[in-house]
C-alpha cells in the first residue's frame, strides 16, 4: 500500500485548513477578536459560489475573481457596521465578551438564513474534472485536490507578500503589534481592522471555491472547518502566520495518513490528542510567543 | 515668534479619575519647551491628551490656530503633531528598517521617505548598522534612538518627547539630550517632557513645572534653574 496519495491529499486538505486558519489568525492578530462566524462565512461563500456555478456553469476556479472581491466587501462591511460599534462600546472593558457573543450570534443567523433559502440538502458541484484522477506510476491523485493544493499555496504566498512588502500590509502588522502606537504613526486602526476582516473573508472565498468541486455544500459545512481552523490556529500559536502554516499541514496529514490505518472517527480523536500534547508541552502553541 | 501649539484650560484624565486640571500652556515655533515634574504629576497624561489618545473634558487645544482636541489620534498625527511615547513603544517584531518605514506610512510623508531615511541613518549611524535587526533585540539606548528616528520619519511640525532619558545610562542620557538639540537646531519645534529636570532646563528656552495635575510655575528655563523652590524640590540643592 502506497502512502503517497494520502500524503498529497493530506497536504491539500491541510493547505485549505491553513488558508481558513490564516483568515482567523489575521483577525485575531490585528484586532484581538475571535471570530466565531468564520465557519459561517465560509459556508456563505461556498453557497454563493455553488449558486453562481449552478446558474452559469463557469469553472469554480475562475469564479475566484468574482466571489473573492465580493466576500472582501462582505467582510469589510461586517467589520464596519456590525463589529465596530460593539468594539467601540466595550473599548474601556478589560475583558470584552460582547464581540464574541456577536460573532457567535451572527453565525447562527447566517446558518439559519442559509437553511431557509438554500435548504438542508447536501449538494456538490459536479464539474467535469471533479472525478478526474492523475496517475503517476502506481500512485493516483484526485485532480481537484491537486489543483486546490496549488491554488491555496499560491494564495498563501500572495498573502505573505502582501503582509511583508506592501504599505497596507505593514500597517496591518503594526496595528496588530501595538494599535495605540500605530495611531501615532497616522494609521487609522478602524480602517485597518476592516481591511483585515475583508482579507480574511476573501481568503474564505478562495477556500470555499477550492473545496467546491470535491466537497459537499450544506448550511452546516462551516462547523467542521471552523473547529479545524481553531485547532490549527491554537496549535500553531495564536496570531502567528507561520504557525498557521505548519499547524494546517500537521492536521491535514494526521487526518488522511491516519485514515489509512484506522477508522475516520478515530482519526479525529488522534487530532485532538496531538493538539492536547502540544498544548501540554508548549501552551502558547508551536510558534506562539509566551503569554505575559 | 508665533504660537504653534496652545493649550487653554484643559482638563483630562482616565474615566472618572481626573488628572489634569485647567492646564494653560503654549509652545512657540522653533523653541524647545520643557514640561518637568515629579512622577505622577500628569506629564504623560498631558502628552496623551495632546496626541488624542485621551479625550479632553474641558478646554481647548489649538494647533496653528485650529482646535484639534476632538480629532482622533491618527488625524492629529497627520497634522504633524508627533509623539515619541514613554517607553519607546517600538513595533517589537519589526526590523529597524521596517519601524522607520512605518513612520512614513502617511500619504503626505511618503514622498520624503528616502530623503528622511538617509538623514536619519546619517544622524544615527547605529541604526544603519542594525538595519535588519528586529527592534526588540536592540539595547535601551538604541531603542530610544529608533523611536526618535521613527518620529522624524513623520516630518513633525512639533516633536513631543515623553521621558526620552528614562532608563538610560548617564552617558546615553547626554547623547539623547544632544540629539534633541540637534533636531531643534535643524528647525523642528520640540516639546520635551522630562523627570531629569536639570538637563531639561539646560537645553530648553522655557519650561512649565507640573505638580499634581496643575501648572505650578512657568518661565524662562534660565530663571527656573535658579529658582529656590525648583532647586530644592527637583535639583537636590
Amino acid at each position: 500500500m502506497s502512502l503517497m496519495p494520502s500524503i498529497i491529499n493530506g497536504a491539500s486538505m491541510g493547505a485549505i485548513y491553513r488558508l481558513i486558519a490564516m483568515g482567523l489568525t489575521l483577525i485575531f492578530g490585528t484586532m484581538r477578536v475571535t471570530n466565531f462566524a468564520h465557519g459561517a462565512m465560509l459556508m456563505l461563500s461556498m453557497i454563493t459560489a455553488y449558486s453562481v456555478w449552478a446558474a452559469t456553469g463557469i469553472n469554480p476556479y475562475l469564479l475566484i475573481v468574482i466571489i473573492g472581491p465580493l466576500m472582501f466587501f462582505v467582510g469589510y462591511a461586517t467589520q464596519l457596521f456590525l463589529i465596530r460599534p460593539v468594539l467601540k462600546a466595550e473599548s474601556d472593558k478589560n475583558d470584552p465578551i460582547g464581540v464574541l457573543l456577536l460573532t457567535a450570534g451572527f453565525s447562527i443567523v447566517l446558518e439559519n438564513l442559509a437553511l431557509m433559502i438554500f435548504g438542508a440538502d447536501y449538494r456538490m458541484a459536479q464539474t467535469d474534472f471533479s472525478n478526474t484522477v492523475f496517475t503517476f506510476g502506481r500512485t493516483s491523485l484526485s485532480a481537484p485536490r491537486l489543483y486546490g493544493l496549488i491554488i491555496t499555496l499560491v494564495v498563501s504566498a500572495l498573502l505573505w507578500a502582501f503582509l511583508q512588502c506592501t504599505e497596507p500590509g505593514r500597517q496591518l502588522r503594526a496595528t496588530g503589534q501595538d494599535r495605540n502606537t500605530a495611531a501615532l504613526m497616522g494609521i487609522n486602526s478602524e480602517q485597518t481592522f476592516a481591511v483585515a476582516f475583508g482579507i480574511s473573508t476573501a481568503l474564505l472565498a478562495v477556500a470555499g471555491l477550492v473545496l467546491l468541486p470535491f466537497y459537499y455544500v450544506t448550511p452546516s459545512v462551516g462547523n467542521v472547518f471552523q473547529t479545524r481552523a481553531f485547532i490549527v490556529v491554537v496549535l500553531g500559536g495564536l496570531g502567528s502566520v507561520p504557525g498557521a502554516l505548519v499547524g494546517g499541514i500537521i492536521i491535514g496529514l494526521i487526518e488522511t495518513v491516519a485514515a489509512q490505518f484506522m477508522t475516520a472517527s478515530v482519526t479525529s480523536v488522534l487530532i485532538y490528542l496531538v493538539f492536547l500534547i502540544v498544548l501540554f508541552v508548549k501552551p502558547s502553541g508551536l510558534f506562539g510567543t509566551p503569554f505575559h | 515668534m508665533s504660537k504653534l501649539l496652545e493649550i487653554e484650560g484643559v482638563c483630562s484624565g482616565y474615566g472618572d479619575v481626573k488628572v489634569l486640571h485647567d492646564i494653560n500652556l503654549y509652545v512657540e515655533e522653533g523653541e524647545i519647551l520643557s514640561v518637568v515634574g515629579a512622577n505622577g504629576a500628569g506629564k504623560t497624561t498631558l502628552m496623551r491628551t495632546i496626541s488624542g489618545q485621551l479625550p479632553t473634558t474641558a478646554g481647548e487645544i489649538r494647533f496653528m490656530g485650529e482646535a484639534v482636541n476632538h480629532l482622533p489620534a491618527y488625524k492629529i498625527a497627520e497634522r504633524g503633531i508627533i509623539q515619541v511615547p514613554e517607553g519607546r513603544r517600538l513595533f517589537p517584531y519589526m526590523t529597524v528598517h521596517e519601524n522607520l518605514l512605518i513612520g512614513s506610512t502617511m500619504k503626505h510623508v511618503r514622498a520624503s521617505r528616502e530623503k528622511n531615511l538617509q538623514y536619519i541613518y546619517q544622524l544615527l549611524p547605529r541604526l544603519k548598522e542594525r538595519e535588519r535587526q528586529v527592534a526588540s533585540t536592540l539595547s535601551g539606548g538604541e531603542q530610544q534612538m529608533l523611536a526618535i528616528g521613527r518620529a522624524l520619519m513623520e516630518n513633525p511640525r512639533i516633536l513631543m518627547l515623553d521621558e526620552p532619558s528614562l532608563g538610560l545610562s548617564p552617558l546615553l542620557v547626554s547623547t539623547v539630550f544632544e540629539l534633541v538639540q540637534t533636531i531643534a537646531k535643524a528647525g523642528t519645534t520640540v516639546l520635551l517632557v522630562e523627570q531629569n529636570v536639570k538637563q531639561a532646563l539646560k537645553i530648553s528656552s522655557r519650561a512649565y513645572v507640573l505638580e499634581n495635575g496643575v501648572v505650578a510655575m512657568n518661565g524662562p528655563s534660565s530663571e527656573l534653574i535658579d529658582n529656590p523652590y525648583v532647586k530644592k524640590a527637583f535639583l537636590g540643592l
